[in-house]
């Protein structure tokens, strides 16, 4: 006791490391770390930018295949200001959208739909899992001219690419959700006097939630390659028709301006995603910060 | 039904019960056997036995999860046909919805019971309050300590009323000084509501703070070996009671015979199988 009272006299921790110092001295270093980050980010795009267009410049790469960045902006800047090919330009991302978006949730929500109710259903399930493997074997692209020759040159059979692309992903991962589902919860569930439809809905399908969200990601893309290899076999507008008249008149400028076009839709869909993922989910444990050391 | 019974028939009556499983490499395995149990109502029973044993089988049958091979389960004089509505069950695992609030949780039971949703949300605070979650209605399992989301399944498992209420190993996640605060909760809870209890645990001295009497089961297929009556008088104060005299020479009086099915269980998973 008498140690203790001696003890404590002195400063209880060493100068410069109370509460107050190491959380500034974390903030700051979190903040020097994230602003690296962002410079090594910016520096290595325009290195990559900036090298691509010398060597275009000094004819060391061949503008003929590979184009060079400025060439690329300025074909972005004149489909902005003038339209491309007898359209305007948000046209033509407009159409690819909505045809990526209708096949996108037909599939998610079909795929769910599906999955769920074959993860329920022990016996189906066994029966229909052959068929669905030789389904899932073929390469979805390969269905393209079947659908233009089945819904014509229009929206419909895109969407139906889309969808199919989009529709087995949601489903293969809804129907692993649902089977990964813990055993005690279910049973919790059913003590506390959850009905088979109750069950489902409140237990199966949110523990089956993070699976599909998982292909929520991988699926958006999928979506847009679906409705891109689409408008490539046959369609009058669309960003996939950009790419095809370009590539038809070897304006290599043209097609990688489609391609960043792509690019810049895709990235704001994973955002939007996330977001999404973000709000629903919100129950899940953040990752904790570590302490510095 | 409830109330139509008259006192002297037991809550819960397993006779003769047994249960065989076939394992996934298709062998016929017992896991209980000849099982006599009887469970008055309002009493505290508690189940103990080395582990692997058939324990959790054993609160299986009661609660219609699972059927008998043999015998009859039989609650309040009447066979059990599915999941029993006067049933409560405390999980060994968490057992919470993670994507649920505390509160949602709570409310689950009444909700899929058809209770109207004013109600059921005004006894859910009702129950967190007793046990002594006020203010944390709003926040996620993940967010509480372990203790707190044991006290957030009593509250969800209490809500709906049970008569029997069923816990398999519910407290052994729980560090040892959280632990005796669980059991000074559950008593409380318990002597409110009088249900009739099955208690299953590994832990000696955790079935006699609790019950009215013990259970010695023999490793597996179990079957009941004795039974203690707990003679200490209530209320008890579970950090207490653990140092009293005759706590003391019951503890010593059931270890010993529950030592042999100790040795028993363990020699049979060291064996090579």
């Amino acid at each position: 006791m008498s140690e203790s009272t001696t003890r404590a006299a002195a400063p209880p921790y060493r100068p410069g490391t109370s509460d107050a110092e190491i959380e500034a001295a974390a903030a700051r270093a979190e903040r020097r770390h994230r602003l690296a980050v962002r410079s090594w980010q910016v520096l290595l795009l325009a290195a990559l930018l900036g090298g691509w267009e010398l060597l275009a410049r000094a004819k060391i790469i061949d503008t003929f295949f590979f184009s060079s960045p400025s060439a690329i902006a300025a074909r972005l800047y004149e489909w902005i200001t003038q339209g491309a090919n007898g359209a305007p330009l948000w046209y033509h991302v407009w159409v690819t959208l909505e045809e990526a978006l209708l096949g996108f949730f037909s599939g998610f929500v079909l795929g769910i739909l599906a999955g769920v109710a074959l993860g329920r259903n022990r016996m189906a399930s066994e029966v229909l899992t052959i068929y669905i493997k030789v389904f899932n074997s073929v390469p979805r692209v390969v269905l393209a001219p079947i659908f233009i020759l089945i819904f014509g040159l229009g929206l419909t059979s895109k969407v139906a690419l889309s969808f199919v692309m989009v529709f087995f992903i949601v489903f293969a991962n809804a129907f692993q959700g649902v089977r990964e589902a813990d055993r005690s919860l279910i049973a919790n569930a059913r003590i506390l006097g959850a009905s088979k439809w109750q069950l489902t809905r409140s237990v199966i399908v949110p523990s089956a939630m993070s699976w599909i969200f998982a292909s929520l990601h991988v699926s958006f893309g999928f979506a847009i390659v679906g409705a891109i290899v689409g408008e490539f076999v046959g369609a009058r507008h669309g960003v996939g028709v950009l790419i095809q008249v370009a590539g038809g008149a070897f304006d290599t400028a043209g097609m990688y301006a489609a391609i960043v076009i792509i690019m810049v839709v895709a990235l704001a869909a994973e955002y939007a995603v996330t977001f999404l993922e973000k709000r629903l989910a919100k129950w899940r444990p953040e990752a904790l910060q570590e302490a510095p050391p | 039904m409830p109330g139509t019974h008259d006192a002297s028939t037991p809550a819960i009556e397993l006779v003769h019960a047994s249960r065989r499983f076939v394992t996934p490499d298709g062998k016929s395995m017992t896991a209980i056997r000849d099982f006599d149990m009887s469970v008055q109502d309002g009493e505290f029973v508690a189940v103990v036995g080395p582990t692997g044993c058939g324990k959790s089988t054993t609160l299986n049958l009661i609660t219609g999860l699972d059927r008998p091979s043999g015998g009859e389960v039989r609650l309040f004089g009447r066979p059990v046909a599915g999941i029993d509505a006067r049933i409560g069950f405390v999980f060994q695992t968490d057992a919470l919805f993670p994507w649920r609030s505390v509160i949602d949780n709570v409310v689950a039971g009444p909700l899929f019971r058809g209770r109207p949703k004013a109600e059921a949300y005004a006894a859910a605070r009702r129950w967190l309050a007793r046990v002594n979650l006020a203010g944390h209605e709003a926040k996620y399992p993940h967010q509480l300590s372990g203790g707190m989301r044991k006290r957030v399944s009593l509250a969800q498992t209490f809500i709906n009323e049970p008569r029997i209420l069923l816990m398999d190993e519910p407290f052994s996640a729980l560090d040892v000084q959280t632990r005796v605060l669980m059991h000074d909760a559950l008593l409380a809870l318990w002597s409110e509501v009088r249900a009739s209890v099955v208690f299953v645990t590994h832990d000696l001295e955790e079935a006699i703070t609790l019950a009215d009497r013990v259970y010695v089961l023999t490793a597996g297929p179990a079957t009941v070996k004795s039974v203690y009556r707990i003679d200490l008088a209530r209320p008890r104060i579970a950090a207490e009671i653990r140092y009293q005299r005759d706590f003391i020479e019951i503890s010593h009086t059931i270890w010993n015979d529950l030592r042999d099915e100790v040795m028993k269980g363990a020699a049979r998973s060291d064996a090579p199988a």
